[in-house]
């Protein structure tokens, strides 16, 4: 009897819990977060109508649209945006992946930290963008040179992120795992990899965004499709409205992809004892 | 069950730690480890229970199977209550589980994280995990220091009927001398900087006792001298 309305109790407990997350609250948020692009989107165009901003320098939102929508008609548009997302995806994977590996071993076992630590660091240090010329002249111009270079630049913060969350794992929760005769291997996958999934998803987010950054460059440095092919267009015909409207596609997918990753972790780090689980 | 020959372990030149104790301990012996602060209880604990082994000196387990409990609870934030206890556990074994959620006053909470439990809800938590494995030995690192007068009273209860039910060997570093006297064979008194083994106090009141028994407020009045508090204070 007791524990039957324990659980009631418990249930209700959830059920409130949950009920913060549903409708009024996300609508007042999108509301209060749309009121200044919304003003300054109307104002835009209201001035570009009067005259007050020159059409061929700076297009109204409606031409911008409208741009885009008749190349999404005659179907260009696609190939383009399935191009940039496949690099950037494919760079991502690579450089994240190898992030984590490398991250885990450097962070876990002192020998790989003063082994590969060192080196990575100094790589580091080079803007990576230097690195353009160098794999456009070993790679040429196709697809795998723009992907490494994608993924150089997720590398970093990924791996960088990896480190300091195994740095940061309590030493508390790994005695716990000695005590019960944890193998090496199964105090890194039970406890550190679990333990140190916030940091790691700090700096694949961070990554995620050099990514876009780097895609961009990559195909402004040479390509025959893309968007950042579209910007060099853009320039190339004197078309601003082409430049703006695949400024704010990158706009759109580079936020809709770490939309993702922050729901991901959002589901992923329910647990933490956080100040953003409070709220 | 254990014994332990003039095992050793100092920091800091030889200011904290423990040296020179030797002992042994018979299976289902719950064993109280009393001192001040920095005599090295919990260290002694920690060389025992194979967490540190900068150690000199020997000691052998006669069994392996070892439980700890320590001063925090030590939950994995990302498990629920369930799967922390299930934690030590090798294969599937949800019964035994909720068995013990249920000895340890937990039934209907198992799929609540760490975070939103209290402290000694915790506590229970973490020592259900110590339990789930049936170990022969469970080392006890001031286990109920840092939850509230009333639930230390109920988990030092649940203590000593498991210790009835699987006759359990205990070790229990405390610095509350009536929970040592409430459950305790044996208490070794630990003093000095680095600490040493001082005294060897045998209780053999039949447990479970009475708090309030005055045989054994005596026998605290005996300990406090021990300790010898006035040189510390």
């Amino acid at each position: 009897m007791l524990e039957h309305s324990e659980h009631a109790v418990l249930t209700k407990a959830n059920k409130t819990k949950q009920s913060r997350y549903t409708k009024p609250k996300t609508n007042r948020k999108v509301l209060l977060g749309s009121i200044l692009p919304l003003t300054l989107l109307i104002i835009w165009e209201a001035s570009g109508r009067m005259g007050i901003i020159e059409s061929h320098l700076l297009p109204i939102p409606s031409v911008i649209v409208e741009g885009l929508y008749q190349m999404a008609l005659e179907g260009t548009l696609w190939g383009h945006i399935g191009t940039t997302l496949i690099r950037v995806f494919a760079g991502f994977l690579i450089g994240t992946f190898t992030a984590v590996i490398i991250g885990s071993l450097v962070g876990y076992m002192k020998i790989f930290e003063e082994l590969i630590d060192p080196i990575i660091q100094a790589f580091r240090s080079i803007p990576s963008l230097a690195w353009v010329p160098l794999f456009i002249l070993w790679m040429g111009i196709g697809e795998s040179s723009k992907v490494i270079l994608i993924a150089v630049g997720v590398f970093f913060p990924v791996y960088l992120n990896m480190v300091a969350g195994i740095r940061g794992v309590d030493r508390k929760l790994i005695e716990v795992g000695k005590i019960y005769g944890y193998t090496s291997f199964e105090i890194v996958s039970k406890i550190i990899l679990p333990a140190s999934l916030p940091s790691l998803l700090t700096g694949i987010r961070s990554g995620l965004g050099l990514g876009w950054m780097f895609v961009v460059a990559a195909e402004i440095m040479g390509a025959s499709k893309g968007l950042g092919y579209l910007l060099i267009v853009g320039q190339n015909t004197y078309s601003p409205d082409v430049i703006i409207g695949s400024i704010i596609l990158f706009a759109i997918l580079g936020k809709f992809t770490d939309w993702l990753l922050k729901f991901i972790e959002e589901r992923s780090l329910r647990w933490q004892d956080s100040y953003a689980n409070q709220r | 069950m254990l014994s332990v020959e003039q095992v050793s372990r100092t920091f800091n030149n030889k200011q904290v730690g423990f040296t020179d104790v030797s002992f042994t301990v018979k299976e289902g012996e719950v064993i109280g480890i009393l001192g001040t602060s920095g005599c090295g209880k919990s260290t002694l604990l920690r060389v025992l229970a194979g967490l540190d082994k900068d150690y000199t000196g020997k000691f052998t387990w006669e069994k392996e199977q070892v439980g700890m409990m320590f001063q925090e609870p030590r939950l994995m934030p990302w498990l629920t209550v369930e799967q922390n206890v299930g934690f030590g556990m090798k294969g599937d074994s949800n019964s035994t589980i909720q068995e013990l959620l249920k000895l340890v006053g937990l039934a209907g909470f198992e799929k609540l994280y760490p975070k939103d439990l209290s402290g000694g809800m915790a506590q229970r938590t973490a020592l259900a995990r110590a339990l789930v494995t049936e170990p022969k030995v469970i080392l006890l690192d001031e286990p109920f220091s840092a939850v509230d007068a009333f639930t230390k009273m109920q988990l030092q209860k649940l203590l000593l009927s498991i210790w009835k039910q699987q006759n359990t060997t205990m070790l229990l570093v405390t610095h509350d001398i009536d929970e040592a006297l409430f459950l305790c064979d044996k208490i070794f008194i630990l003093r000095g900087q680095p600490g040493e083994l001082y005294e060897t106090i045998i209780i053999s009141e039949p447990k479970p006792r009475d708090r309030g028994d005055f045989k054994l407020t005596t026998r605290k009045a005996e300990i406090l001298s021990l300790l010898d508090l006035k040189q510390t204070v």
